[in-house]
């Protein structure tokens, strides 16, 4: 979705500032929330659909809240629309029930992999209105296959519930001309993980 | 790690501080986890345990000091560099697949995630908040060397700048070049100078003042 997630190239947010001696966490709860998450990712709900949970976040929320902040939202989201909590059960505080059992998990199968490293591709244009890991500021762009890695689960389909679809992930490496226009330094390079569904063979002129 | 929770805050709104509201929405939920089984208290202090003690830079910065002493490890390091990692001894976990990039004389290599916040934590620890924060995430795609000079980086043009953006599955770490004036160092002390901010890329390893070996 293009979602205020999808940040790259976007202006206005302000210099980078670190924290000096940022502690790991800044208060409990900020543990507890990461505790939360890892003890029900990968049982009730997978990474993509997590981080498409927070992608759904009003924007002006996403961009007001902090990290942890958005990670409670995508788990009690996540966990209430799997049946595992109810609405019923956090407004009075006690469990009315047993959590359902978690789905079995995929095994992945051996790779088959369209590009080999060297290829030239054109990115798709491509405005899903779900999750997906093609961010537009790589989309319909020359770029060339670096490196193959995977299969993977395509984050699209994944994160919404549909047939496992196994694809292979390239590093695509993308001038900075090519993303960002003439004025950006020419050997500069941008290498962007983009699943095999994303990309097409480069047409040569 | 720091045990230390004293935090003065920056005044940019990174991290407000937890309202008892959102304390209490957290306790509701572990405690419905915990009733229903799911979750128990000792695994709470467990994560965050692991966090603030176990896992951090010291993993990687070991992983990178032992490829500046032994050429055949950073080549199967480059090459496969989760196994490398699993081959001294340390963890990594198979949820992802870890890549290490090498910076040449020619070459800079930098990570960011401009959609999440995607980090080799296995090898760094977690993430500081600027890594996860907006300012970092559009701008480091689209002006990286801008934001590398605020970390106080100021590449000569003749050194190109490579970004890498994760996308979930990878977790990308560089290694950087080993610096001048270290021949002869210790596997120990070389790691202690590969900070967290170099093997994002926002740094480059710097002998501190009076440690050169002369």
């Amino acid at each position: 979705m293009n979602g205020v997630h999808d940040l790259g190239g976007m202006h206005g947010f302000g210099p980078v500032i670190a924290e000096p001696d940022e502690p790991v966490f800044h208060a409990r709860w900020e543990g507890q929330v990461r505790a939360l998450m890892q003890r029900t990712v990968g049982r009730y709900y997978n990474l993509d659909e997590f981080r498409h949970a927070i992608e759904r976040m009003p924007p002006d929320e996403y961009l007001r809240s902090s990290y942890y902040e958005k990670w409670l939202h995508a788990v009690q989201t996540l966990l209430l629309e799997k049946g595992v909590i109810t609405t019923e059960e956090l407004s009075n505080g006690h469990a009315l029930r047993q959590a359902p059992p978690p789905p079995a998990a995929e095994i992945s199968p051996a790779l088959r992999a369209r590009f080999r490293p060297g290829d030239r591709v054109l990115t798709r244009n491509a405005h899903p209105k779900g999750h997906t890991r093609l961010p537009r500021y790589a989309r319909a762009k020359r770029g060339v296959i670096r490196t193959v890695n995977g299969p993977f689960l395509l984050p699209d389909a994944n994160a919404h519930g549909r047939e496992p679809d196994w694809q292979a992930c390239y590093a695509v490496e993308f001038s900075a001309n090519e993303l960002w226009g003439a004025d950006a330094p020419a050997n500069d390079r941008v290498c962007v993980d983009l699943w095999e569904g994303y990309l097409d063979p480069e047409e040569q002129p | 790690m720091t045990e230390d929770h004293e935090h003065h805050h920056d005044g940019h709104g990174h991290h407000p501080e937890a309202p008892s509201e959102l304390e209490a929405r957290v306790l509701a939920l572990e405690s419905l986890l915990i009733e229903k089984g799911l979750l128990t208290s000792q695994d709470v202090d467990q994560v965050i345990s692991v966090y603030e003690h176990d896992i951090g830079p010291m993993i990687g910065a070991r992983v990178v000091a032992h490829a500046w002493v032994d050429p055949a490890y950073r080549s199967r390091l480059l090459d496969d560099a989760s196994a490398a990692v699993r081959e001294l001894g340390l963890t990594y976990p198979t949820s992802t697949q870890l890549v290490v990039v090498a910076d040449r004389p020619e070459v800079h290599n930098v990570i960011v995630c401009t959609l999440c916040s995607c980090y080799p934590w296995a090898m760094l620890g977690l993430p500081p908040t600027w890594y996860k924060s907006a300012p970092y995430r559009s701008r480091m795609v689209s002006e990286p060397r801008v934001v590398l000079e605020e970390f106080g980086l100021r590449l000569p043009t003749s050194t190109a700048v490579n970004v890498w953006d994760s996308s979930s599955d990878l977790r990308y770490m560089v290694l950087p070049e080993r610096p001048e004036g270290t021949e002869g160092w210790s596997e120990e002390q070389l790691a202690s100078i590969v900070t967290r901010d170099c093997m994002i890329g926002v740094a480059r390893p710097q002998i501190p003042a009076g440690k050169a070996v002369g």
